[in-house]
Parts: C-alpha cells; structure tokens; sequence
C-alpha cells in the first residue's frame, strides 16, 4: 500500500519516514533539536530557581561573614568532597550512557544508567548521614517545632528560637574562640548559626531533592532502555536527562566549595 | 574524526542528529574535574583574604564550564543553546548585583539598629 506523502512530511535520511516522529515536525533532526531546546530553556529557569537561595547566600554572606566562619566547622569537608566525587563520577556515566544510547549499544547503556543511579543513591546516602548528624545536635532550624508536629502531642507548642547542643556547639567551635565565651555572648552566637543553617538546608534540600528527581527519571530512562526504546534515531529522553542530570552536578560543583571549604 | 572511519567502527561515530563525543574525551574532562575538585579543597587550607570566595568561585566556574561544554555538548551543540543558557546566567547576575548594592547600601542602618537594640 503506498501512500502519498503529505506536502511538508518530509522522508528523513533514510528516505522513509521515522515512526519517533510526531505529525507536527518535519525531520526527526527537527524534532530533536525542538526538544532539546526547550530543555535548555528549562535549564535556565533551574539556574534562576536556585539563584534566588544563592542570592540569600551572597547577602547574608556579605553582611555576616562570621557566622559563615563559625557556621563551616558543622559541616564535615571529606564527606562533602566524597559526595563531590560520586556526582562528577555519575555526570560521566551518564553523558557515557548517551552516547552508548547514540550508538544502540543496549547492553552498555543499561549498565551505564544503572551505575548512574547507584551513584545518585550513595549521594542521598551520605546526606542523610549528615543530616542526621546535625538533627541529633539540635542543629536544623525549627527543629523543635517539626519534631512536635511529627509526635502529634496535644503539648503547647515548643519555643522557635534556634538552639543547638551547647557542649557540641562550643567543642566544634574552640578554633574561633568559642570556650572563653560568656554565657550571654555564646547565646548570641549559637543563635545566629541558626542563619548559616537556615541556608544550607534549604540550599542543599533543594538540591536534594532535584536529585531524587533525576533519580526518578534516570530509572524512567532505564526502564526504556531495557525494553530497548533507544538507538541512533532516538535517543532524545535519554539525552535530555543527561542534561538534567549534569546541571544538579553543576549545581553542587558551587554548592560545595561555598557551604564547606569557607575559610 | 578521520574520513576513513567505517560504519562498523562506532567509535567516532555521527548519528544523523548529534555528534557523539568520544570516550577519551569524556575522560580527560572527568580527570580534569577531579583534579579541580582536588585543587579547591587543597587551597581551601590556605587563607588569601579577601580571595578565598573568588578563587573558590572561579575553580567552580571552571568545573562548570568544562561540564557544560563537553559533558552537556554545548561545544558541538548550535550556539542558541549555550546563548539560552547564557541568558540565565546573566539574569542571575544582574539579580545578585542590584541584591547586593541594595543590601550594602542599608547595611550601616541595619548594624545601627541592631545595636540599639
């Protein structure tokens, strides 16, 4: 059965038409390059998303770079430069993973999206830890009051104010001086770390949770994958979240250096 | 690339919709990477000053270029894409700049009253 192209359906290289192709585009180069644009424009709006929390960081950086000073000795620099590692590592699998797609090498890129997500989990991983870490000094803002929503009691509502483990507070903190405090200077003080936190939860939260995420449209992919969706013709979804993925790296390549190695 | 490259052998291959960059490429962007990360938490233990943030940042920026140019093809890509991308970074800019100058600005008022109070 032969049927009458369509003025503007076009034939691709092959000189017949992909079935990836929806009706409204030409070619599926046109179809792809549409895509991607719009990722990228997507992209921009990430970078603008998170430059509304790194805007608070400069400010409050600027005014009060004292508690940034005392607020980097919580946070625990080998963890952060592993957690560094894993994601630049999976930023690679990943970009390997879309050219194994490009290439229709299924075997390969299966492996590659699976190591990929392996790496977003030990990520997660190791946040936790160091959430937990902070949570079992008193450290996360407005901790009382999460803890008492998540007892459910009928007690009064807990205080709001930002009170951290003294013994652990003054113990990271005898660099800066922290043992010769007095009381009331020392309340001061741990008070405001209360901001340097404020700002690293809500920037690596943030981040975390673009993570998990990726990690949910990595295992799209993967799912895909196995069923072997992807080849040189089309491998648009798999090249999109490779470029989603590589941004939440971006993202923390700053993330990183700014919250941990302040000096 | 060569001319000579077969369509049996994949490893320089085009696909009729992107380049397809080579594995030894991505490696050499993956070690520079490394060593960068290497290198920021290294001078990290070194105090410059008033430098520290802008040596931080710049080793940053570097990382994300070389992410951004080979990992997210923008080197092959049409330049539309990284103007796109640019035009984001640029916004971000301008919002951190007028952010700042208004926070400076009223700093002195804001250490005033807090001494007042």
């Amino acid at each position: 059965m032969t049927e009458p192209h369509p003025p503007g359906a076009h034939s691709n290289d092959d000189g017949h038409r992909s079935a990836h192709v929806a009706h409204h585009f030409d070619s599926p180069k046109q179809q792809y390059d549409a895509a991607k644009l719009g990722m990228w424009i997507f992209l921009m709006t990430e970078v603008l998303f998170f430059g509304g929390l790194f805007c608070a960081y400069a400010v409050f950086r600027a005014n009060h770079p004292e508690i940034f000073v005392d607020g980097h000795h919580f946070l625990d620099k080998p963890l952060g430069a592993a957690n560094t590692v894993v994601l630049i590592f999976s930023s690679l699998t990943i970009a390997l993973a879309v050219r194994a797609a490009q290439l229709g090498r299924r075997r390969e890129l299966v492996g590659l999206l699976g190591i990929t997500l392996l790496c977003g989990l030990a990520f997660l991983g190791v946040k936790a830890v160091e959430y937990k870490h902070k949570w079992d000094h008193q450290m996360v803002p407005g901790q009382a009051r999460i803890a008492h929503w998540f007892s459910r009691e009928t007690a009064p509502e807990p205080r709001k104010e930002f009170r951290p483990d003294e013994t652990y507070v003054r113990e990271h903190l005898a660099a800066e001086g922290f043992e010769k405090l007095s009381q009331a200077e020392y309340a001061k003080r741990a008070e405001h770390l209360g901001t340097f936190m404020g700002v690293y939860f809500s920037l690596t939260a943030l981040h975390a949770l673009h993570v998990i995420a990726g990690l949910g449209v990595i295992s799209w992919i993967l799912v895909g994958a196995i069923r072997g969706r992807f080849g040189s013709r089309y491998f648009t979804p798999v090249d999109l979240v490779g470029l989603y993925w590589h941004l939440v790296d971006m993202i923390w390549i700053f993330l990183f250096p700014l919250l941990y190695l302040i000096h | 690339m060569t001319p000579s490259s077969t369509p049996d052998s994949h490893d320089c291959a085009e696909t009729p919709l992107a380049h397809v960059v080579e594995v030894r490429v991505l490696l050499a962007v993956f070690a520079a990477l490394i060593a960068l990360t290497a290198v920021t938490v290294a001078v990290s233990y070194f105090d410059f000053g008033p430098f520290n943030l802008i040596v931080a940042v710049s080793v940053a920026t570097i990382k994300a270029a070389l992410v951004a140019l080979w990992f997210m093809h923008l080197r092959y890509d049409s330049g539309l894409h990284a103007v796109v991308f640019l035009i984001g970074v640029a916004f971000l800019g301008l919002f951190l700049v007028i952010a700042m100058l208004d926070s400076i600005q009223y700093n002195p008022n804001v250490q005033t009253w807090e001494q007042r109070k």
